[in-house]
């Protein structure tokens, strides 16, 4: 999955000292349930992301722990608030022992 | 295959996980809000969210998937709410539960039933 797992994050660019703000992510990733079969028969093995994180400033915004009842290519939305100018990490945990990372600045005005 | 009591296991699924999530705590109503269509024509990808003003953490169960658990939400010290949106499988009509851990202890719990017009868990 490592060359198809793209992350898109949409912050804003800017906020007021202690505005709450909308973040929505996806990461395209086929999340494999282990429930299908393939044309013999055979179950596939499970390959989902199992965890997704969203840190503010080395502080904690979301922990979400997935399970294969997560759709094809994972969306979240959640909300944040911002003390202060900073940077959101975003962090997907693959089966396969990947991760996937990505980040986004944001100005306090 | 054996033919097994599907509907009693799987509601045994459920509850065991709901028990392991609040450690068999009584549960109230008030206090979280779920939001799922009523109906959904593609079973693959239902909307679902979750608000608990005060919650530490949320979980949420598809009563009637092979395996019941979808997700787990915790919350940070920068969560501007405890509000999180997602989309999730639905094998077949079912209900969808989500229990939420507030920060004082107690629990929280919604149910919503969602028709599923096309199954989402490819079986």
């Amino acid at each position: 999955m490592v060359d198809t797992a793209t992350p898109r994050v949409r912050v804003p660019r800017d906020a007021t000292a202690g505005e709450i703000i909308e973040i929505k992510t996806l990461i395209s990733h086929d999340m494999e349930s282990g429930q299908r079969r393939n044309g013999d028969g055979d179950l596939i093995p499970r390959s989902i992301i199992n965890r997704f994180t969203c840190d503010f400033n080395g502080q904690n915004v979301i922990d979400v722990a997935m399970e294969p009842a997560i759709s094809t290519n994972p969306f979240f939305e959640f909300m944040a608030i911002v003390p202060e100018s900073g940077t959101f990490v975003f962090t997907w945990y693959d089966d396969d022992g990947d991760v996937y990372t990505d980040s986004k600045d944001i100005t306090v005005t | 295959a054996a033919l097994l009591p599907v509907a009693s296991s799987a509601q045994e699924a459920v509850d065991a996980i709901i028990a392991e999530f609040t450690g068999g705590a009584e549960m109230g109503a008030e206090g979280l809000t779920l939001t799922t269509p009523e109906i959904a024509e593609n079973g693959n990808t239902v909307p679902v969210e979750v608000d608990a003003p005060g919650a530490a953490s949320i979980l949420v169960l598809a009563s009637g998937n092979p395996t019941p658990k979808v997700a787990t939400f915790t919350f940070g010290p920068m969560a501007g709410a405890q509000f999180a949106s997602t989309r999730i499988r639905l094998a077949g009509t079912q209900d969808v539960v989500a229990i939420a851990k507030m920060q004082d202890g107690s629990f929280v719990r919604a149910s919503r039933e969602v028709k599923v017009t096309i199954g989402g868990c490819g079986g």
